[in-house]
Order: structure tokens, then sequence, then C-alpha cells
């Protein structure tokens, strides 16, 4: 049996791969949120960041691959894992199942997912390709941000999806660790501060934009 | 007639067991395959046999009662194993376990058996640690030995307080491990209820599937019963719910001798009953007494809180009558002494059916934190059960039935009476005498299952001739039928009372007459009421259900009417047996201060009873006793 | 006190089941909840009714029989405990209980609360074992092991095989039983040989029985009665990756 087959088929082996498709789109956000954030520098800086990425050529298409890659992997794997979990439930409990230590977080790491992925997709053909942006201009990312959120129905559309990527990366940051093996033993696995801050501050990171452009300090 | 012939090899004991095996014939591996062999029971012995034996080449079939093999009682022994290491270089020798064995159970046990088990000791501890049994270790990596009861060497080995869980799966992952390749064939719920005996040999075993309630028949070369003890018949008991003695018993009336039935440990730290629904008794780790100090109120009848009693006004019984071994005197002494001062009124807690055991002097001496150390768990499970703070007020300890060193009498060679039907671990009689010292029943399950039946069993199909059988064979149909109709028997009867209440009524009775003390007085009051209740339980019990699916009330009726049968023996054996010796106890015959007082010139034999007949008076065999290395001499731990 | 049950009761393991409502009365706080379940069959049987099925055995939390699904938690409501030494004072007069079997595809109901659980022990078949045949060892001080390796083998050998973490685990995942074993063994230098071996099979086997994957809720180790630690998981993880990337080819093709 090759390696990969090993992997792919069992359920540990499909959380390491989730966990490692994970973490490259963590990576990913992290360079992003970054960016964005250009935006309170005013139009030149993340016009110009966004000239560097396109004038890139190949290698932008190469990062959107691995980005498109990692995501179709983790999202398959994550599909296939919830099955398998409700296949092993057939018959639930009448009194519910009374959640004790699992976060939140957690237990809505799944349709939580869900609403990122619809997200992407909404958010994609809002700054990328434009057909979701009523005055889109391209290769003017600060006009197409700071037009984009005037529309208090799209900043909340944000506002949510911000909320579900904080959430998952909240429990998913904590559990690509142990899912890769890496996480030391604790006396309180549950513990998890230095994930908690990553999390927060992405997620500030990203809300403050659509807030910012709406409450008019950006313009 | 049967004939007890033990088998005991001649020469020094030191070198009857390695003679043994040399002079044993062998069977030719290629011929191990053809041989079936039916282990009945999972525990440490029975599993520890069946992946031995299965290693060996044979074919093994093995049988338990509980879902998954590894739920055999053995999982519920605390706190731990002997073994003759000497690793703490106090003097242990193989000839000092086996001395203090001998002696420890006062006396009617046999030399022989009890040597090989102290010189298995050693192997067991290596085997286990090879298996990956995380035994407790000290710093620099070696084993760590504690004392219990009864021993002035530290000589036990353990794994916290669950020592033997991890014995058993040790020897469940070994059996695990031949199932997987193919050697072993694992039966769980499935429970047997007769055996067959083909030309005066046991060929086969007739079972319930508990689940679907089908009856079938097992055939083989060789039965082997490792199913535990039978201290249920007291109903209440440290035993779990499910042990049992059916098999044995059933086994007893196909022509199997039973040795000393009325051979019963009461094991002195028990938690103490709390109200009438209790369903079992729960043990405290023996090792318990090497901190605590057993108290009672000095004036009978005193209700106070125990921390309002001055130390002036608190009777420390056991450092007073036994200076030397003081609360680590031998467990049939220390629950002896209990029983006592409570018949004085001067028991404690709401029942006046308990004696302190106090930790407070301990936890002066040497800090609340090692204490929790030592005891950490046991103290919760103390707390968890009665909702009171040991660290804060004594704990509440009274004795509850524990272990039985009765069984099917066995040679040398673990066979009973009938040829081919070997019997291992706590069902067979063995190697206790008449009393258990702590930590050694562990020791010889592994060591009947690991190293002699796999040994032994050779002897016997290599010597004999063994035509082949089919289940069509008309003694399987028979005792087919006979399970089939004794099934149906017990659900037709209808009645008006729970299997509980009769087990129940059982259990006060023995309790009060065949326990902790015993008269010819009331020996023969429980001979007398015991028939009767049985022929109610076969009059007016109810079992509802049918026998085609799983059916709890009609398992806990084949057995508790199996009780209602051997309770009697017991009565009768614990009658004939006018002494007093370990765990057996007569009122009639004691020292001026009140300790057992043997009679060996009468009694230094093992009483082997045979089965007569329904409702006959059985038939005493008497194995004499011979004591060459262990001179006889009265037990002292003053 | 007084107490409603709702208790799942089911004939075999096709026939149709459903919830039933019993009373229990008067019952003691220093009763433990298997004995009130005893209190009720026994009234059951007298009114000629077939008693409630539940799998019990040492009543000592230790042979991992016990199996119920209290209100919803596996187990019920008291922290590091099994059904059986869970004691009535946890409950309040007037309470009303739930009890059903534990919810697992790997776990077939048998009978009302009874379920089969052998799925677990094939686990353990798999390779839960280190290979000594009996009569080889060496002698048991030879092997020196450092007390803290040894505790920590410990915590994870103390695994009763109840299935709770599984019965608890939103995906009914017999991950905690599993890495429990994988950890007690893995741990200490006899297991070594075997280590990545036993870790690809074991979790294969776990795949083949159905049970779901981890998604790390936690849940498991707050159910298990030996409070064994998710940190055991993450041994297994660990050593499931070590094994199909680099620990040899021996062990990847012996898991075909
Ligand atoms: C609470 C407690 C603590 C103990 N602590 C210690 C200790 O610290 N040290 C020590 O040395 N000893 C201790 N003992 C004693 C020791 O544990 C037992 O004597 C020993 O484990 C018995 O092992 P066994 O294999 O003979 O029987 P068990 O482990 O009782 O196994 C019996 C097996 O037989 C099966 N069985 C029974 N009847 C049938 C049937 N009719 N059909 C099919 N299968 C059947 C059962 O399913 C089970 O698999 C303790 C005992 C108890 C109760
Ligand atoms: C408020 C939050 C966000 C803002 C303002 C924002 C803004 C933008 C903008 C302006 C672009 C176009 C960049 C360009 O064309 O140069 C873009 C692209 C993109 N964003 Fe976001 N983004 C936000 C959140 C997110 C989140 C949470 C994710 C992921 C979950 C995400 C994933 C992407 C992706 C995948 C692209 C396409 C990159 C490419 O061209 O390949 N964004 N975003
Ligand atoms: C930008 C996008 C995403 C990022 C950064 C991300 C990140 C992560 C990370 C790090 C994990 C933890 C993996 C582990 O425990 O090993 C995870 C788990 C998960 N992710 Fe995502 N994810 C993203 C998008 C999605 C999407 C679109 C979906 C859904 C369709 C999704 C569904 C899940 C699920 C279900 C899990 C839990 C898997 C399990 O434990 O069973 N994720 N994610
Ligand atoms: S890990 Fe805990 S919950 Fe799971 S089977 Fe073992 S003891 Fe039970
Ligand atoms: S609850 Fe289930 S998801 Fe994992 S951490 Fe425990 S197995
Ligand atoms: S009955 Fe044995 S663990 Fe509960």
């Amino acid at each position: 049996m090759s390696r990969v087959r090993l992997l792919w088929d069992s359920s540990v082996g499909k959380k390491v791969i989730m966990a490692v498709t994970g973490l490259i789109m963590v990576a990913y956000l992290i360079i992003h949120v970054l960016a964005n954030l250009l935006v309170f520098q005013g139009p030149s800086k993340i016009n110009a960041y966004s000239a560097f990425l396109h004038g890139a050529g190949g290698a932008l298409w190469a990062v959107r691959l691995v980005l498109l890659g990692a995501l179709v992997l983790h999202v398959v794997a994550a599909v296939q894992l919830a099955g398998r979990g409700f296949d092993a439930r057939p018959v639930g409990y009448a009194a519910g199942r009374e959640p004790q230590v699992s976060t939140w977080a957690s237990r809505t790491i799944r349709w939580g997912g869900g609403l990122i992925l619809v997200f992407l997709v909404y958010h994609i053909l809002h700054f990328t390709v434009g057909t979701a942006h009523p005055e889109f201009v391209e290769g003017d990312p600060y006009h197409n941000v700071s037009s984009g959120f005037h529309n208090l129905g799209v900043v909340i559309v944000y506002l949510v999806a911000m909320a579900a990527v904080g959430l998952h990366l909240y429990h998913g940051l904590w559990s690509s660790g142990r899912s890769l093996g890496m996480s030391p033993p604790s006396p309180n696995p549950f513990r998890r501060a230095a994930v908690l801050v990553l999390a927060l501050v992405i997620w500030l990171g990203f809300t403050v934009i659509p807030l910012a452009v709406y409450a008019g300090v950006v313009r | 007639m049967i004939q007890l012939r033990s088998k005991v090899p001649g020469g020094p004991i030191e070198e009857k067991w390695d003679k043994h095996r040399f002079e044993m014939r062998l069977v030719n591996p290629a011929n191990k395959r053809k041989h079936t062999i039916l282990m009945v029971g999972s525990g440490l012995a029975g599993a520890s046999a069946a992946a031995s034996l299965s290693e060996l080449g044979y074919n093994v079939k093995c049988f338990c009662f509980q879902d998954s093999p590894r739920r055999a009682h053995s999982i519920a022994a605390q706190g731990g194993i002997n073994a003759a290491k000497n690793y703490r270089n106090d003097g242990d020798s193989i000839y000092r376990l086996f001395y203090d064995t001998v002696k420890g159970g006062d006396f009617r046990s046999r030399e022989a058996n009890v040597y090989r088990l102290a010189q298995l000791s050693v192997n067991i501890i290596d085997h286990c640690v090879a298996q990956g049994v995380p035994f407790a270790r000290e710093y620099g990596g070696l084993l760590d030995n504690r004392s219990f009861g009864g021993a002035q060497v530290s000589r036990t080995f353990y794994a916290r307080g669950q020592t033997g869980q991890q014995l058993l799966l040790g020897a469940y992952q070994q059996m695990e491990k031949e199932i997987d390749r193919g050697g072993v064939t694992m039966f769980p719920r499935t429970e047997m209820l007769d055996l067959i005996v083909i030309d005066g040999r046991a060929r086969g075993i007739v079972t319930r599937d508990m689940v679907t309630g089908r009856i079938s028949s097992h055939l083989g070369d060789a039965v082997v019963l490792g199913t535990g003890g039978y201290g249920n018949v007291f109903y209440l008991s440290t035993n779990a719910k499910g042990s049992n003695a059916t098999a044995i018993w059933r086994a007893y009336k196909r022509g199997a001798a039973f040795a000393n039935p009325c051979f019963t440990q009461i094991h002195p730290t028990c938690i103490p009953v709390s109200g009438p629904n209790q369903s079992k008794l729960t043990l405290m780790s023996e090792s318990l007494r090497n901190d605590g100090r057993v108290w009672v109120p000095r004036q009978a009848g005193d209700r106070r809180q125990p921390t309002e009693i001055a130390e002036s006004e608190r009777d420390y019984y056991l450092e007073r009558k036994y200076p030397s071994f003081g609360n680590l005197a031998p467990r049939d002494i220390a629950s002896r002494a209990a029983k006592e001062v409570c018949d004085e009124g001067r028991g404690v807690g709401e029942s006046g059916l308990g004696v302190y055991l106090d930790f407070a002097d301990a936890i002066r001496r040497l800090g609340e934190r090692s204490i929790r150390d030592r005891y950490g768990n046991l103290f919760e499970m103390y707390q968890r059960i009665t909702d009171e703070n040991p660290y804060r007020v004594p704990m509440r300890i009274f004795p509850a039935v524990h272990y039985t060193m009765g069984g099917l009498w066995v040679d040398y060679n673990l066979m009973s009476t009938i040829p081919g039907l070997h019997v291992i671990g706590e069902a067979n009689f063995s190697d206790h005498g008449a009393n258990r010292l702590g930590a050694s029943a562990l020791m010889q399950g592994l060591a009947d299952g690991y190293f002699i039946l796999p040994a032994t069993i050779g002897e016997y199909l290599a010597s004999a001739k063994l035509e082949k059988v089919t289940a069509d064979h008309p003694e399987c149909r028979r005792v087919e039928a006979d399970v089939t109709g004794y099934t149906r028997r017990l659900l037709e009867i209808q009645g008006k009372r729970t299997v509980d209440s009769f087990h129940r009524e059982l259990g006060k009775l023995m309790w009060d007459y065949c326990g902790m003390s015993r008269s010819a007085e009331g020996l023969r009051k429980a001979l007398s009421q015991i028939p009767p209740l049985r022929q109610e339980f076969w009059r007016n019990v109810n079992v509802p259900g049918s026998d085609t699916e799983l059916n709890q009330a009609l398992e806990k009726a084949g057995r508790v009417a199996d009780f209602l049968e051997l309770s009697e023996l017991m009565c009768l054996d614990a009658l004939q047996r006018e002494e007093s010796c370990g765990g057996h106890f007569r009122v009639e015959f004691q020292t001026q201060d009140g300790e057992a007082l043997r009679n060996d010139e009468e009694f230094a034999y093992v009483a082997a009873w045979e089965y007569a007949g329904p409702d006959l008076e059985p038939a005493l065999h008497k194995e004499p006793l011979q004591f060459e290395y262990v001179p006889l001499a009265q037990r002292s731990y003053k | 006190m007084n107490l409603t049950l709702r208790i799942w009761r089911q004939a075999a393991p096709t026939a149709p089941g459903r919830l039933v409502e019993y009373q229990a009365t008067e019952i003691s706080p220093d009763e433990s909840f298997l004995e009130m379940l005893d209190a009720v069959n026994e009234r059951l049987v007298e009114e000629g009714e077939v008693p409630i099925a539940f799998d019990h055995d040492c009543r000592e939390g230790i042979c991992g029989s016990c199996s119920l699904m209290i209100n919803g938690v596996a187990h019920g409501p008291m922290r590091g405990t099994a059904s059986c030494q869970l004691h009535m004072r946890s409950f309040r007069d007037g309470d009303v209980i739930t009890v059903e079997p534990w919810r697992v595809r790997a776990f077939p109901v048998v009978r009302d609360l009874v379920v089969d659980r052998t799925a677990l022990d094939r686990i353990i078949q798999a390779g839960g074992y280190i290979s000594a045949p009996t009569g080889g060892a060496q002698d048991a001080n030879t092997i020196l092991i450092p007390k803290e390796t040894v505790d920590t083998a410990m915590d994870a050998a103390q695994c009763i095989g109840c299935g709770a973490c599984a019965a608890a685990c939103p995906n009914g995942s017999a991950s905690l039983f599993t890495a429990a074993k994988l950890a007690h063994l893995g741990l200490l230098p006899q297991g070594q040989p075997e280590r990545y071996r036993r870790t690809l099979q074991m979790v294969a086997r776990m795949d083949i029985e159905r049970f779901g994957g981890c998604t790390l809720y936690g849940e498991c180790q707050e159910a298990c009665p030996k409070l064994i630690s998710i940190d055991t998981i993450t041994r297994m993880n660990r050593d499931f990756l070590r094994a199909s990337l680099t620990a040899g080819r021996g062990a990847v093709a012996e898991s075909d």
C-alpha cells in the first residue's frame, strides 16, 4: 500500500492532511490580513502591494494553485470525515448528548467551515473577479475595498464570515498541533493561550476593515 | 468410587517439578494442532492458559460469560502479586515464600504444590514485565515492592491499586494475539451449563449462548475450568455480580470431587453495608492497614462522632491483642477480631457493623501529601461510595466474604477426579490451604495458566487414547436435553418471589451460620433450613422472559439454584471439620484466648466430596497431608 | 427519594425500541445507580414484567461492563466515575432521568441497555499487545524503566474498555480507547519493536469497525471513568504519521 494511500484512507491520515492544508491556508491568511491592513495607510501602499503580486506572473498562479489544492483537499477530507462521523452514530440519543467540555468553536467547526466556503466564493467574486461588486475597478483594491463596504448587508456578511473564521481557527489551530502529534503533553490539554491570541488577532485584523470603511475612517 | 491420587512426584521438594517436567510425556508439535482444548473462563488463569496453550500449537476454544474476556473478575484485584525475587535483599527466598504460604494456609495445603508455586512466582514476574505490565518502579528504574498483610518481607509487586487489572490485561492481550492468529477462538457471553463425560473422560461442555439462548455442545480432547470462586453463595461479597459456581458445581455433579468447600476467606477491610438494597461489597486494599490504625470505642453503645472520642476511650484492639503484628495481623484473625468487638456492641456506624480504620496518626506523622500519594485512589473510592472524607474522619470498615480456598479437587497435574477435566485458578482447591495470604491468588492463577497446565496437559493428551467424538454422540444429546429441560423448568415455575430474594435469604443464612465463626449447632440449623429454601425456590421463584433471548433473570436463577445446593455442601464440610483452621473457625475449638485451635491428629487432610445423587448425602474422601518441610506448628501472630 | 426514569427498552437487536417511563420510589441517596435499577427490576419481576437488561459485573468501576448514558452524559454526571460507582446522592428527589444505551454503530444494541462491544476486542487483536511468548522472558529487572515513564504508561493502561469515549464522542470515535492502549505499550521499552506496526494496524482496525474520526472535541476524556488524557491521541497521531512517512517500508507493507 502506498504511503499516500495509507494517509488518505485512514481517519487519522485524513486529519493529518487537514491539518497540513489548514496550516497552509492559515499562513496565507496571516499574510492576507497584514496586507489588507495596509488600507489604513492610504491607497498607494496596498495598490502597490497588489501590483507587485499581479506582476509576479507565474508565481501568483503557483500560489493560487497551492491554495486551491489545499482548499480542495481540506474540504474533501472534512466532508469525508464528517460523513464517517455521522455514519458512526446512525441512531442518536433521545435525551440529546450533553456536551461537557467541547468548545463551541469545535462544535461549529463543520458548518462554520461550510460558511467559510460559501463566503470564499462570494469574496472572490467580490474583490478578485469583481462580478459581485457594482463599482469594481480592476487593479485598484483600495478603491474596491473602500467602496465595497458602504453597503450594510455586505458588511454584515463579512462580519459573520470573519467570526466563523475566528472560531474555525480557535479550534483548528489548536487541534492541528494534535493532529500532527506536535503538541507536548499537558496536564490540561484544553489550554491554548497562544492559539487564542493568534485567532483573536486574525479575526480583529480582518474585522476592523469593513467596520472602519463603514464608519468612514477609511474612505 | 473415586480415587484421590495426588500424583506428587518423589524426590526432594526443590527438584520435584523439574523432575516431573522431564518425566512427563510430550505431545509431538505436529500433533498439537489436532488437539482441541476447551477453556472455560478468561480470568488470569483461563486467559493465561489459553494464550500459552495456543502458542504451543493447541487449538483452544475459550468461553466466558461477560461480553469480553477482559472483564473477568481478576480485573478487580487491587493489592499485588507475590514473587520470591528477593529484590529487596530482606531475606526472601523461594523457600521462605513456600514456608509463609504453607503456614499462612494453616497447614491444610499440599506442600509440593506450594513449593512449585513459589518457584514459578519468579518466572511470572519476568513474563509479565516482558508483556508490558506497568508494575510500579523506583526512580532508578528498578521494580518496586511493598509488603502485604501476613508477611514480614517486601515481596509484593504492584501496579498502583490495579494490579489484577494490569496482569489480566497482559494475559488478555496475549490471548487476543492468539485469537488473531487463529489459535484461540473466543466465545464471549457464553456460559457453560454442563460437562460432557464420555467413557469416563471429560470430552466436552454444553453451553448457552446468552444472547440467543442457543444450547449447544462443544467437544474437545480436554476440558479446563478456570471459572473463579464461589463467594457469591453469601450474596454479599467482594466478587463480581456474575461470579458463580455453576461450572464447577455441574462438574461436581458429573463426578469431580469438591475439596474443602467450607474454606472461605473473609477479608477484614471492606466498606460496610449501607442499606437493604446493597448489592455487593467493595474491598479496600489491605495495604491500608500499613498506615491505618484499627479501633472501636471502649464503651459499648458509644454513639459519639469518632473525633469526639478521646484517645483513652478508644480500644486499638489489634495492637492490644497482637502486639508484634498489630494492624497487619492476617486476614482471618483481623476479621474475627472485628466481628468480636461488634458482637460486644462496640461496632460503629449506623448498623453497628463496622470498626474504624484511622489515618489521623499517619497523617500527623507523614503529612497528608504522602498519605495521598500512597492511597489517594483508595481514599477517593471510599469517598465516592460513602460520601465521607477519610482524610478528616476515620474510615469505617467491616469484614466481607472475599475468596474461596475450596474448589474442585485436583492432583499435582491440576487434573480433577474426572480424567481430562483440569481445573485452574480460584476454581480449584489447590495451594492456599485454609487461608490465603494476600497477593497470592494472582500468583497462583498465573502459575497455573502460564506454566503448569501447559506442561501437564501434554502428559494427559499423550497418554490418553481418545476416540473421536462428534456432536451427534448420544451423550451430547442427552446432556443438552438435560440442560434444556432444566432451563425450561426454571421458566415454568412462574411463582411469586424474585431470584434475588432467595439469594439474599440464602446469603444471610450462610453468613450467620457458615460465615466468620461456625458452630455445630448453627451449621445444623443451616442444614435444616437450606433444603426447604431450595424447595421453595423450585416451587415459587419467578423467572420472567423466555429461553431464546438475552435473559439476565434466567442466568441469575441458574446460578442461585446451584448456590442453593453448594451451600449445603459447605455446611456439611464445615460440620465434619471439627477443628478451627485458617478461615474456618469453629467456636467449639479455640484456645483460651480465643485463637483458632487446629487438630492435626485428626484433620490434617483435604476433605474431598463425591456427589451421590440428588438429595443423597455425598461421600467424603480424605487426602492425608504430610508436612515434611514445614513443621506443623500452631500459628502465632502475637 | 422518588424519581421518574425514562429507560430505553428494546427486546432484541432488530426489534424497535422506545423510552419507557418507570417510577423509582424510596431510593436512598447512599445506593448506587445500579442498585436503584435493581430495585426497579425487582418490582418489575414481582409484577410479572421483564426486567431491564443492563451490563454490569464488578460494580466497583474496574471491569468496564456498565455502560449507561444518563441524561445524555456517558456514565452520568460524576466526573471520572463509571455508572456502577455513581451514587444516587448525585440526583435530587423528583428528578427525571433518561437512561439510554451507548449509541455507536460499532456497538449494536443487544437488548435494552446492553450493547455489543466486541469491536474493541478486535482493535486489540489488531496489535494491542507485545509479542512475548510464555517462557522466553529475561529477568524482570534487566529492563530499566524510569518511574515517570511507567507512571505515564500506567495512566493510559488504566483504560477499562467501557466504550464511554466512543459513546460520548460526537463522531462516535474510539480514538481514546485505541490511543490509550498505544500509549501504554508505545511508551515502554518492551513495546518499541512493534510500535509503528501496532499503530498502523490498530488505527486501520478502528476504521474498519466504522468508528468515526477524531475532531478533538475532547468529550471522550471527560466521559472516561479513568480520565485518560487526549494527550494519548496526540501520541497516536504522531506515531501514525511517523509510521506512514518514515518508519520503514516493513511497517507500511504489513498494514496491507
Ligand atoms: C476485590 C478483589 C480483590 C483481590 N485482590 C487480590 C490481590 O490483591 N492479590 C491477589 O493475589 N488476589 C486478589 N484477589 C483474588 C484474585 O483476584 C482471584 O482469586 C483471581 O483473580 C481469580 O482468577 P481466576 O482466573 O481463577 O477467576 P476469574 O478471574 O474470576 O475468572 C473467571 C472466569 O470464568 C468465567 N466463567 C465463570 N463461570 C462461567 C461459566 N459458567 N461459563 C463460562 N464462563 C464462566 C468468567 O467469565 C471469567 O472469565 C482479589 C479478589 C477480589 C474479589
Ligand atoms: C475583511 C476581510 C477581507 C478583506 C478586506 C479582503 C480583501 C481582499 C481583496 C481586496 C482581495 C483582492 C486582492 C487582489 O486582487 O490583489 C482579496 C483576495 C482574496 N481573499 Fe480576501 N479579504 C478579506 C478576508 C478574507 C478571508 C477571511 C479569506 C479566507 C478565508 C480571504 C481569502 C481571499 C482569497 C483566497 C483571495 C484571492 C487571492 C487571489 O487573487 O488569488 N479573504 N481579499
Ligand atoms: C481559509 C480557510 C480555512 C482554514 C484556514 C482552515 C483551517 C483549518 C484548520 C487548521 C483545521 C484543523 C485541522 C486539524 O484539526 O488537524 C481545520 C479543521 C477543519 N476545517 Fe478548516 N479551514 C479552512 C477552511 C475550511 C473550509 C472552507 C471548510 C469547510 C468546508 C473547513 C472545514 C474544516 C473542518 C470540518 C475541520 C475539522 C476537521 C476534523 O477535525 O474532523 N475548513 N480547518
Ligand atoms: S478510554 Fe476511558 S472511556 Fe474509553 S474505553 Fe477506556 S476507560 Fe472507557
Ligand atoms: S470526543 Fe471524539 S473527536 Fe476526538 S477528542 Fe474525543 S475522540
Ligand atoms: S460494573 Fe464493572 S465497571 Fe461498572
